[in-house]
């Protein structure tokens, strides 16, 4: 059986430039915060990958906050600035970010999408004219479809409601350009191509947060215990890597895996097609067909892919994302495609192949 | 070791990678390199199946189930987990129970930890040490009543060694019906650790201390009876809610496969660390009239030595004239800081010998001829220092 890999969105597969840097920085050894020459190595090392990380999301490297990983990231931002605010979270974020609303505080509102998954901007801009100061929480892209929200018309708005904006950028970073409007960001190294066990949190300047995990002053006193090196280093050397010039290659990929799609079964849908995405990710919808059985079909067949996020185990349930879409019943029958960086050229045609054969074979069943 | 590289003695900030550990951590780098909660596909299964594995490995190093460990970034998350998630949990649910018993020579992630409970309404009651660095039971017993919800005592202190007896801690706190937590980070795989023996609800791990990656560590939980956490933050609700974030299988494999080295060969590396500590100590003694070892001289890890030099001199100063070697002035996290250890001035030591101390750890890769040239290197240093110094008694 031929292993096809298309969950790039559950994780990319590590690049040739994160391993070296992972490899040296287990080979340095030492702890960044001993004053020995070790420690002194391991702290270059640091704050080497600090400044890279840095320069490349358009960041200072003093208000880069490195994390445990994404979800860690995400909940240390809307802890911290969403303290004393009302938190607006998009419909279609990650669990990440919703479950990290301060509970305490009343409770988050959520901006609807519109179909083609962008955030609604109109509504966006009600709530924020309804009530007082805000942190406004809107993914760069979503993990499931690829849809990219306005972000810099976002940043507009927050500005002129006096409301902070935070960025989930975990899908998004590395695959398409950035724009440093918001006001925090949220990365994680695996997504980037780097190894997991790291993210990073980058702050507009002069903004403070306190710590969610206290301990020895690391991070300038916003993340205890010692920083996870090779992680870091091999997360710098990924975002370094991870050019949306190459991603573009992988949208002509997607492109063809569109077409095919449309060639094959006028049934299915492509979420969020309209809209601006990711040039990795491909959400289809088979209407009729729970998502769990056309990827249990398409995995016996070698086709990594998923029915939404790589989360708590084996919970295969209605997608939020699809859901917020207006997708209703079918919103239990979409599937994600995500193209790895290092996507073959044939992938479109063996995908479609597979899709093709799990099409018949399930539809017919349902029918 | 390299001729041409450092002594590293400061295997209390961390150790070395063992080798074996890297090559257990590669294939899932490089090979499979999955989300292990990808569950809905073949490879995802293989990287929840290594991440499974290890996890029983962890707990088989404590006497502990594998689902009653909870993978965390490192000891510290576990430390700040243990501490507030118990705490916040016992509030939610209306808990009478306020104070937190720690102590005042514990990880400044512990004491920062119980800080941030200080101001969400909780009690910190830090109790001290004797002069050897361990804690008086008697005080502990006359402290811990029904007002106490958690009881914080570390296995092994990182900058002294000390081992604490948390056989009658725990029982201590749990005669009191009082949570039991250990920050067994210097603890683990160093000391023979049962979590049934001492009682422990809590127990923290780190995998960098054990010659592991960095960037990973876990929570012991207890299931029976069930201990109860509230989480530091949420999300994808992986590790059954109590840690959120993906995990990271490579590291995750390596620290299974450090604790499954450290269950095997622990105690035997504590018994060739304890002679390279002894050849070291007798080697520096010779040299250094005066030098004074502190904390308790029984109770105490195979592989630590925190020794005041005399003659009131810097020991940052005495680092600086000996850079073949790599020791530190005490915990990694505070050690760029000009403040002397707290864990020192907690022992009773006047500041001047606080300053003129040095934390030594001794691990699973030094050699008999790393303690030798250490000891002379450190030697010389402390001659060179002396020296220089302008002379207290006259004679120069």
């Amino acid at each position: 059986m031929n292993e096809l890999y298309l969950d790039a969105n559950a994780t990319e597969p590590l690049r040739p430039e994160a391993r070296a840097a992972v490899l040296a920085a287990l080979e340095a050894g030492g702890n960044p915060s001993s004053v020995h020459g070790a420690g002194r190595a391991a702290r270059r090392l640091l704050e080497g990958a600090r400044e890279d990380l840095a320069a490349r999301f358009g960041a200072r490297p003093q208000d880069v906050i490195f994390t445990g990983g994404g979800t860690e990231a995400n909940a240390l931002a809307v802890r911290g600035l969403g303290q004393g605010r009302r938190v607006l979270l998009g419909a279609t974020e990650h669990a990440a970010v919703l479950a990290a609303a301060p509970r305490d505080t009343g409770g988050a509102e959520t901006i609807p999408v519109r179909p083609d998954g962008t955030a609604d901007l109109a509504a966006l801009e009600a709530l924020l004219a309804s009530g007082g100061p805000a942190l406004v929480c809107l993914m760069a892209a979503n993990n499931e479809t690829g849809v990219l929200h306005p972000i810099p018309e976002v940043a507009a708005l927050c500005a002129r409601h006096g409301a902070l904006l935070h960025v989930d950028a975990v899908q998004a970073a590395g695959r398409v350009a950035m724009d440093r409007a918001a006001d925090s960001l949220a990365l994680s190294g695996h997504k980037l191509g780097g190894p997991p066990g790291a993210g990073a949190l980058l702050l507009r300047p002069g903004l403070h947060l306190p710590a969610l995990i206290a301990g020895g002053g690391q991070e300038r006193g916003r993340r205890g215990g010692t920083e996870p090196l090779p992680a870091i280093a091999g997360m710098a050397a990924a975002a370094t890597a991870a050019v949306p010039e190459a991603a573009g290659r992988l949208a002509v990929l997607r492109d063809r895996i569109a077409a095919g799609l449309r060639a094959l079964a006028p049934e299915a849908v492509i979420a969020g097609e309209a809209a601006p995405r990711l040039p990795n990710t491909l959400s289809i919808v088979l209407p009729g067909v729970p998502a769990e059985t056309q990827v249990i079909a398409l995995d016996l067949m070698g086709l990594r892919v998923s029915a939404g996020a790589a989360c708590s185990s084996g919970k295969v349930a209605r997608s939020h994302v699809l859901a917020a879409m207006g997708f209703g019943e079918a919103a239990g029958c979409g599937i994600r495609v995500s193209l790895p960086w290092n996507a073959a050229e044939d992938a479109p045609e063996r995908f479609l192949e597979a899709w093709a054969a799990m099409r018949a074979r399930l539809s017919r069943r349902a029918a | 070791m390299h001729p041409d590289r450092p002594v590293y003695l400061d295997n209390h900030a961390t150790t070395p990678l063992d080798p074996r550990v890297l090559a257990a951590m590669r294939p899932w780098w490089e090979e499979n390199f999955a989300n292990p909660h990808s569950v809905e596909h073949a490879m995802g299964r293989e990287a929840e199946a290594a991440v499974e594995a290890a996890r029983a490995e962890i707990a088989g190093l404590i006497g502990a189930e594998a689902r009653e460990i909870v993978l965390t970034s490192g000891a510290t998350e576990a430390n700040n987990l243990a501490i507030k998630g118990a705490a916040r949990f016992a509030a939610a649910q209306g808990s009478e129970r306020r104070r937190i018993v720690t102590l005042a020579t514990e990880h400044k992630c512990v004491l920062e930890s119980v800080r941030d409970l200080a101001a969400e309404g909780f009690e910190p009651v830090l109790l001290p040490v004797g002069p050897g660095g361990l804690l008086d039971l008697d005080l502990l017993r006359d402290t811990v009543d029904k007002r106490v919800l958690l009881v914080s005592v570390m296995a092994v202190n990182n900058e002294i060694g000390v081992v604490q007896d948390l056989e009658v801690v725990g029982a201590i706190a749990k005669a009191a019906g009082a949570l039991f937590h250990t920050d067994a980070a210097q603890g683990c795989g160093r000391i023979a650790l049962d979590v049934a023996e001492i009682q422990a609800d809590l127990l923290s791990i780190s995998g960098h201390k054990i010659y592991g990656p960095k960037g990973i560590g876990a929570l012991y939980v207890r299931r029976r009876p069930r201990v109860r956490l509230a989480p530091l933050f949420s999300g994808g609700g992986q590790e059954r809610g109590f840690r959120s974030g993906t995990l990271p299988a490579p590291l995750v494999v390596g620290l299974g496969e450090a604790a499954r080295i450290a269950a095997g060969e622990g105690l035997l590396d504590a018994g060739r660390i304890a002679g390279q500590r002894d050849r070291f100590l007798a080697a520096l003694e010779a040299e250094v009239p005066g030098l004074r070892l502190n904390g308790d001289p029984e109770r105490r890890v195979a592989g630590n030595l925190n020794l005041t030099f005399p003659g009131e001199l810097d020991a940052q100063g005495l680092m600086a004239e000996a850079p073949e070697v790599c020791v530190s002035t005490g915990s990694a996290c505070s050690s760029a800081a000009v403040e002397p250890s707290y864990v020192l001035r907690a022992l009773g030591m006047p500041e001047a010998e606080a300053r003129a101390t040095l934390r030594i750890g001794i691990g699973r890769f030094t050699s008999p001829a790393d303690v030798d040239r250490a000891a002379a290197a450190l030697a010389a240093a402390w001659r060179r220092v002396a020296a220089a110094r302008p002379a207290r008694t006259g004679t120069e």
